[in-house]
């Protein structure tokens, strides 16, 4: 019996699915648990206080907007790169890999600027509940930005040389890092409401 | 990656890989199955440590007692602080570096591919990071005792505010259970993908043994249960070193004076998160055990077990329903009579399918011709402690039974015996029954026996006097056990009982670890299927090389075809080789 394990590329004729599929779909499910459990918690807390700041109040909404586009776009660019893999042509792939790759950086530029702007004023974790949970939603959110943006560089650099070893397995690895980028930008299509709308 | 694998098959792996950096399930497995044994013999020495303090509370300990230094015990007497250490980390210990990680960590990972018949886990290299990810939270929990102040001090439930208001072990428990829950993540994705996607041709899911259902239950658990307290761990961490108040109530005063904190927090969210991962852990910490032993009783009865479905069934009820049992642990935080009433149901409505696991279980014995070998008796002994820590569970769960046995040793006694006489005598019954598929050598059969006896005896001579002590109304956490309160007078004197009980089952343990090393290098030698078991796992070499398998497998029946009519011998096993040119 070979020692490759079965079905890392190819689908399982019986599941209908490949192993990377299943991973990734468990590995979200675990992170909606983790952003479910912070949400529930910012109900919890919301409920039990006297007063609740209004978002717009103290958050600039319109960094949060332009942030919110550039995930939405990002989303897209990432659907493209898959697509054009699929259509097996590298150089588009390239194309929109690298804007989604910018628009990664982007997005965590204009939260640090956001950030900055919240620290010079004084506003801190420990400043109030709605602070620190301001800061502990996005800290954790930018840091599966960041992390989704790394992955996302890496297919778009070195791991790039795969695509002519193994086509089928590298496109596999990009719609992979598109389910993980989509669900981060989810998490943030609940973010921005809830922090900058909620009266 | 499947061409990195393919690519060091055959290639000479260096002692780091091989050993070290493997990516091999097995290999993996016995280190989380070795590491898992020094922690909980670590986990054990503290309680040793704590039961000296308890039977003679005040004086100091001979000996040892020097050794501690003045901070933790001046002059051989053990310090208050030093105590609270010893039991929050006795319990964070037990529970996540030990129990779990030999259950699920290493049993799961050796046995599970061996069993579905695949050669490796779906995802080798995140198994080996969630081995490391593992090591390296145990680490830091470890190291914790060594920081100014010492190791975490708040339960290992560490509850706030205290918790938040602890030295700095406190964050090293925190930053060393993110690491823990990393792992755990990693491993149950890997679990839950390899056992969907990995199972031989033939192996459908109701062909599946049990112990891999039950694996297969755990890791969903694992996976949905952990993110949470890591989302609370996150919190508290905030709290700690940023300043918030997530769990931090507004007026709080600490020795006289005003909390510099804005307030505004529930210590109750905090308790809220803890226990929807608690509660589910400890399915975590039991349904290895019942896997196991259901292995073994089938094995060792010569029959098929009684009722595989129902038992699938209910593992399966039992992992959904653990998700909305938690606040059963929180009758007396004053949630209301609305949501204990949620609470007291559900919990009664769990019961169903332990009782019905353990029905089963004990049913399958029925008729059997019985082998009394050392894994034999280990689970057979499981069944009556793990009856003992269910049914004794049952008042804790309704809410007014609760409120007077609440946090007295009756609490400590009931969870022991599911996870010490119920789980620890299951695993250990799993070490002697895969020891020789791990290393082509049988574990000795009069050391198993000394090991066996006392430990069965001990376990209940320290567990079954707690609950007598509880029921006295003896709280738990108390660094003199009780001495000072007058009502619990009738019921000190098992305090002595109880800590020289948990010294002579200590000494005991010595049996265990002659025999592990001795029978590596003198065993008797054995082949294939030291057991005439029916399962996959026997079908590979003793012990099986990278990959497992030399031939591709075929499966034709159930799990536990034993004693069939008409077969040749008493067993039949699960799987055959698919001829060379038939198979790929």
């Amino acid at each position: 019996m070979s020692e490759a394990i079965p079905y890392t590329v190819e689908a399982r004729p019986d599941t209908g699915v490949n192993n990377v599929k299943i991973g990734i779909w468990l590995f979200l499910a675990s992170e909606v648990m983790l952003f479910g459990a912070l949400f529930a918690s910012y109900i919890l807390l919301r409920l039990g206080a006297d007063s609740w700041p209004a978002g717009w109040n103290e958050l600039n909404v319109n960094l949060g907007g332009a942030n919110t586009l550039i995930l939405i776009a990002s989303s897209m660019s990432i659907v493209m790169s898959w697509a054009s893999l699929e259509k097996n042509q590298p150089r588009r792939y390239r194309i929109y890999m690298t804007i989604t790759v910018l628009l990664g950086i982007f997005f965590l530029i204009n939260k640090g600027f956001e950030y900055h702007e919240h620290i010079v004023e004084h506003q801190l974790p420990s400043t109030s509940t709605f602070f620190a949970l301001y800061y502990t939603l996005t800290g954790l959110h930018a840091l599966h930005v960041a992390c989704g943006t790394l992955v996302n560089l890496y297919l778009l650099l070195p791991g790039f040389k795969m695509w002519k070893r193994s086509p089928e397995q590298f496109t596999n690895r990009v719609e992979t890092a598109g389910l993980f980028w989509h669900f981060v930008d989810i998490v943030w299509i609940f973010l921005f409401p809830v922090l900058y709308l909620l009266p | 990656m499947s061409d990195a694998h393919a690519a060091h098959e055959h290639a000479k792996l260096g002692f780091w890989r091989h050993y070290v950096f493997s990516t091999d399930h097995k290999v993996i497995g016995i280190q989380y199955a070795i590491s898992a044994l020094v922690f909980l013999l670590f986990g054990f020495t503290l309680m040793m440590l704590m039961r000296w303090q308890l039977a003679f509370p005040g004086k100091a300990l001979p000996i040892l007692g020097g050794l501690f230094g003045d901070n933790r015990m001046p002059g051989g007497v053990m310090l208050p602080e030093f105590y609270d250490q010893l039991g929050a980390m006795h319990g964070t210990i037990m529970v996540f570096l030990g129990v779990v990680p030999l259950g699920v960590g290493g049993f799961g990972n050796y046995v599970v591919p061996l069993q579905i018949g695949a050669p490796d886990m779906a995802f080798p290299r995140l198994n080996m990071m969630s081995y490391w990810s593992f090591f390296i939270g145990g680490v830091v929990m470890l190291s914790s005792f060594f920081v100014p102040g010492g190791a975490a001090q708040a339960g290992w439930t560490s509850y706030p505010p205290l918790a938040i208001l602890n030295p700095t072990g406190q964050t090293f428990w925190l930053i060393g259970m993110i690491f823990l829950i990393t792992s755990s993540l990693l491993g149950s994705i890997n679990f839950i993908t390899t056992i969907i996607q990995l199972r031989a041709p033939g192996l459908s899911f109701f062909r599946l043994p049990f112990f891999v259902w039950a694996q297969f239950v755990t890791s969903f658990l694992l996976l949905l249960a952990f993110p949470p307290l890591e989302a609370a761990g996150v919190m508290q961490l905030m709290d700690r070193v940023a300043g918030t108040s997530f769990f931090l109530p507004s007026g709080l005063v600490v020795s006289g004076q005003a909390l510099h904190a804005s307030g505004g927090g529930s210590p109750l969210l905090w308790q809220h998160l803890f226990w929807f991962l608690a509660h589910p852990e400890v399915y975590v910490l039991i349904l290895p055990a019942m896997g196991i032993v259901a292995e073994i009783i089938a094995n060792n009865t010569r029959k098929p077990l009684w009722g595989y479905k129902p038992l699938v069934y209910s593992v399966l009820f039992l992992g959904f329903m653990s998700f909305i049992v938690w606040a059963h642990h929180m009758f007396l935080t004053g949630m209301g009579t609305v949501m204990s009433s949620f609470f007291q149901t559900t919990t009664m409505i769990i019961s169903i399918p332990s009782v019905v696991i353990l029905t089963c279980l004990i049913l399958s014995l029925w008729g059997g011709s019985i082998h009394y070998r050392v894994p034999m008796l280990f689970a057979l002994a499981f069944l009556p402690m793990f009856a003992i820590g269910g049914l004794t569970g049952l008042p804790l769960g309704l809410s007014t039974t609760d409120i007077p046995l609440h946090d007295t040793y009756y609490v400590i006694g009931h969870f022991h015996y599911i996870v010490a006489p119920g789980s620890l005598l299951a695993l250990f019954a799993g070490i002697y029954y895969w020891f020789p598929k791990a290393t082509g050598k049988m574990m000795n059969k009069a050391l198993g026996h000394l090991h066996f006896w006392p430990t069965f005896v001990c376990m209940n001579l320290i567990f079954f006097p707690m609950m007598l002590q509880g029921l006295a109304g003896m709280q738990r956490r108390l660094f003199d056990g009780g001495a000072t309160y007058n009502f619990t007078a009738g019921v000190q004197h098992w305090n002595e009982v109880i800590s020289i009980s948990a010294w002579v089952m200590g000494v005991a343990q010595i049996f265990f670890i002659v025999n592990f090393f001795w029978s590596m290098k003198r065993g008797k030698k054995v082949d294939r299927n030291p057991w005439h078991a029916t399962t996959l796992e026997w079908l590979a070499p003793s012990p099986p090389p990278h990959g497992n398998f030399e031939n591709a497998l075929r499966v034709t029946r159930g799990p536990y075809d034993y004693s069939s009519p008409g077969a040749a011998e008493d067993f039949s096993p699960q799987g055959e080789a698919v001829p060379a040119e038939a198979g790929a």
